[in-house]
């Protein structure tokens, strides 16, 4: 069977800060800024992270698809909440994934996620890679400007690609134009000039001409070429040094996203891979401590693949964010008076949430073998009243099951992190029902018979100890909002 | 069905203290004062005390657990104290256990004292606080308006109401409120307030704004029951018993089976009915004299309404509006000021309802007094969340009525 991508799909955060509202807060102090301030980037909620992006990626990438073939899941990011805690076994268990996969977090470097499509391409098992960046930055720092949050995810394997892998390349150097240790919030960054000189322009393109060698094709013969690089006309610089096409040059997505770090070149790859033809040639660049080249081949299996948001409906899928205050806020980047009502513990019982798992994380529900019933959390008696059987309830996945709001308010009493807290009742199309948080809601969609989504988010952060719960939220539908 | 408890139990004393921000009491500083009026108003001894129950819901805040602190506060002589909690209706609770007690022939007189002090919080509103490992892993992220707030939501769109029709109902509810707590002393809030107030105040939880959710009080109130009998050996005369208890639990229907429309409470219309069939009342809206309903927030109020079978379904919007439960009207509701405006000391507060009645009963009501010789009244004291809650029902009328 022919080895390649199966599927592929990305995640953009809803909210979107124009760059001229960071120019204009301190602008004052930076002039420089204002030149940067063209476009929009993306931001998280304050309810997601790598971890839920990821999650949201690869649920793009998996819509529609049996997931009980998947054996591997790499998980690349550099912005991990946690030193210790595999991040791909709570991307594993949110995507509802048999436990006798393989999972790795792939971290610490820029091209964290080329090097595990790579691993990924030439291994045999159906790997799903998924990539996903939040990246801190110092409130009027160029990192902040030109960076956004997002990611991407595709999955590897055996069966009928859309692309299958003709060459690669890689080369590792102790190349450091930025770092970030254990003890920094933020990046420290050398010379942008030094960075495209000794660094972009020095490692490259010997990489793509052994890639390109590899492989068999011509520099002029590559479609398209994937090259994440935040610094101004680097990407074409390199371009013409390898002898591409500079048409080939892929949308670095700055406009309206912003560089996603590591899950950038696989979002580039996804965003390509959306509009691609049939026979394309795409060459996709990953840069950090040396560089890693793939380049791929369009199959005429692209002209079947679902219909999944990808880059394209995510970046659609958008709110317009005036206030950089709450970019700030969101961010932990300002000390918020957050009252009285914050104060509450969230400590999370690990016992208790292990054992929970199966609603918590995964998200599944229960289905009555004997009435039918679904309901969630499942429980050892139906709760259909004309049953009440006792031992019958057999999971079932709610996850990926569309909802309509039955009740709803806008909560201003509780705290909530970005109030009002909204959250009701959803009734599921299917069958069953949940009182839970909304999340990435316009108040003009609070309405009864809204079509929901539910979405993986962080349920709360415990700054006491340093943890976060993650549950599962209700949103608009996308194009339902 | 059981026989039930109808004019098995009288109350022989009742005592009420003032609700409010009590900044200098302590809960058994109050327990006290509700104490002292009750066993004042009984005419017996602490001694003569077979059994206590007491009420509290978010002891924490206060007292802490077990039933001590009421034995403790009174001095009770090594008796059977038992503490309940079931939400806000813990104070119908203990009550319920006090008259259980007496009907059963296990004691003679029994006391039911509910307390809360709240107001040490440092913030306004109900305290915010962990709802257990689980729950608190996937429950929304919800306060007491927000969740009651729902109703409105689920109103709206089963009978058709235009939000400001719903909200311009909500209102009237606050403001009849407001009227009855001016005439009550021991009010917690007491001033007269306009129909504009409500609609401009600023919202708490979408569609309730600040008028239209009762605040959090400290307080306590007390009664004490006996059998006839031994109420006639102490010379009480036109005594008032009860006619019916009833309790009802949501049982995960609500939340979780997709025939509840979240729009009512499921709880309410079962323990309604099982109280009018315990207390021979067929005929609610003609029959009973008196209510007082767990009116948390204005929208509770106004579905409960329907939800004790005396508005029809749908009808409430248009009970209130034309006066059928101001306090001159036919069946006046919350004649004290209900939560909104006597207050909400959580574990108080079913008992207080109580209070009102036996008052109201015995003509002691002074300005508020209904004029009209009360027969029937029912308290209707709410604990929980529209989809997950305690409905406790009490009639009480004249003996033999």
């Amino acid at each position: 069977m022919t080895k390649g991508i199966l599927a592929f799909g990305a995640y953009i955060p809803w909210r979107r800060l124009p760059r001229k509202a960071i120019a204009e807060t301190h602008g004052w102090f930076n002039p420089a800024l204002k030149g940067q301030a063209k476009g929009e980037r993306a931001f998280c909620n304050w309810d997601e992270d790598p971890v839920t992006m990821a999650v949201e990626a690869a649920r793009d990438a998996l819509a529609a698809r049996d997931r009980a073939t998947i054996a591997a899941l790499r998980f690349a990011s550099t912005t991990y909440p946690f030193l210790d805690r595999l991040h791909s076994g709570i991307v594993a268990g949110a995507l509802n994934l048999p436990e006798d996969v393989s999972a790795i977090d792939v971290a610490a470097s820029q091209r964290a996620a080329t090097s595990a499509l790579i691993e990924a391409l030439v291994s045999d098992s159906e790997t799903l890679v998924v990539a996903s960046e939040k990246r801190g930055a110092k409130a009027a720092s160029p990192v902040e400007m030109m960076s956004g949050d997002g990611a991407a995810a595709v999955l590897v394997g055996p069966g009928k690609p859309v692309a299958t892998l003709l060459g690669k390349a890689s080369r590792t150097t102790d190349f450091v134009d930025h770092f970030r240790s254990v003890d920094n919030q933020f990046d420290y960054q050398w010379e942008e000039r030094w960075i495209r000189d000794a660094g972009y322009m020095t490692a490259v393109p010997p990489v793509i001409k052994r890639c390109l060698e590899q492989a068999k094709v011509a520099a002029k013969d590559v479609t398209h070429f994937c090259m994440p690089a935040t610094l101004a006309r680097v990407a074409s610089a390199v371009a013409k040094a390898a002898g591409l096409d500079e048409k080939a040059l892929c949308d670095p997505l700055h406009a309206n996203c912003g560089d996603t770090g590591a899950a950038h070149s696989l979002l580039l790859l996804v965003a390509t891979l959306e509009r691609a033809k049939a026979g394309d040639k795409i060459l996709l660049v990953g840069f950090g401590q040396g560089a890693d080249a793939l380049l791929l081949e369009v199959t005429p299996e692209i002209g079947t693949r679902p219909r999944n948001l990808a880059v394209t409906g995510h970046l659609a899928r958008r709110k317009e964010e005036a206030s950089y205050g709450r970019f700030l806020a969101f961010n932990d980047l300002i000390e918020l008076e957050r009252g009285m009502r914050s104060e509450t513990d969230k400590a999370t019982p690990l016992s208790s949430l292990w054992r929970n798992r199966e609603t918590v994380t995964s998200f599944i529900g229960g289905k009555c073998s004997k009435c039918g019933t679904l309901q969630m959390p499942r429980t050892d008696i139906c709760v259909n009243p004309n049953c009440n059987a006792i031992g019958t309830q057999q999971p079932h996945a709610f996850a990926d099951m569309a909802g309509r709001i039955k009740s709803y308010t806008a909560d201003r009493l509780t705290y909530a992190p970005d109030p009002p807290s909204c959250y009701g009742m959803i009734e599921f199309e299917e069958g069953g029902r949940v009182m839970i948080d909304f999340t990435d809601i316009d108040t003009a969609a609070l309405k009864v018979g809204q079509l929901m989504q539910m979405m993986f988010r962080i349920k709360d952060i415990d700054t006491a100890r340093g943890f976060r719960r993650y549950y599962w939220k209700a949103a608009p539908k996308t194009g339902h909002a | 069905m059981a026989k039930g408890i109808k004019d098995k139990v009288v109350i022989i004393g009742m005592g009420c203290s003032k609700f409010g921000e009590r900044w200098d009491k302590e809960a058994d500083n109050l327990m006290v004062e509700a104490y002292t009026e009750a066993i004042a108003d009984a005419g017996i001894d602490t001694k003569q005390i077979d059994a206590a129950w007491l009420a509290t819901a978010i002891e924490e805040q206060h007292v802490g657990k077990s039933a001590t602190p009421l034995a403790v506060a009174l001095r009770l002589p090594f008796i059977p104290v038992t503490r309940v909690e079931n939400y806000c209706a813990s104070g119908t609770e203990a009550f319920r256990g006090a008259v259980y007690a007496v009907a059963s022939g296990a004691a003679d007189v029994a006391l039911a004292l509910g307390v809360e002090k709240l107001k040490d919080t440092g913030y306004g509103g109900l305290p915010q606080r962990g709802r257990g490992p689980l729950n608190d892993m996937t429950n929304p992220n919800a306060s007491a308006p927000g969740s009651f707030a729902q109703l409105a939501a689920a109103y709206r769109a089963k009978h058709k109401v235009e939000p400001k029709d719903l909200k311009r109902a909500m209102a009237h509810i606050s403001v009849k409120s407001h009227d009855n707590g001016a005439k009550n002393a021991k009010a917690h809030l007491r001033n007269k307030i306009t129909e504009e107030t409500v609609l401009n105040a600023p919202m708490v939880a979408e569609p309730l704004g600040l008028y239209d959710c009762c605040g959090v009080s400290d307080g306590a109130a007390c009664a004490i029951v006996a059998t006839p009998a031994v109420a006639k050996n102490l010379g009480k005369k036109d005594m008032i018993s009860i006619k019916a208890l009833q309790v009802a639990v949501s049982n995960g229907l609500e939340a979780q089976h997709n025939s509840w429309d979240g729009s009512y409470f499921a709880t309410t219309r079962v323990a309604s009915k099982r109280a009018y069939a315990e207390a021979g009342i067929d005929k609610p809206r003609e029959q009973l004299s008196l209510i007082e309903v767990h009116d948390c927030f204005s929208v509770t109020e106004l579905v409960t309404m329907e939800d004790l079978h005396i508005s029809p379904e749908g009808g409430a919007i248009k009970d209130v509006l034309d006066g059928f439960y101001d306090a001159d009207g036919k069946v006046p509701c919350q004649i004290d000021g209900g939560l909104k405006c006597f207050g909400h000391p959580i574990g108080a507060s079913g008992l207080r309802m109580i209070y009102e009645m036996y008052l109201q009963m015995q003509g002691r009501a002074g300005e508020r007094q209904r004029q009209q010789e009360p027969l029937f009244g029912l308290t209707h004291n709410l604990g929980g969340f529209p989809q997950r809650n305690v409905a406790a029902i009490s009639i009480v009328g004249k003996l033999g009525a």
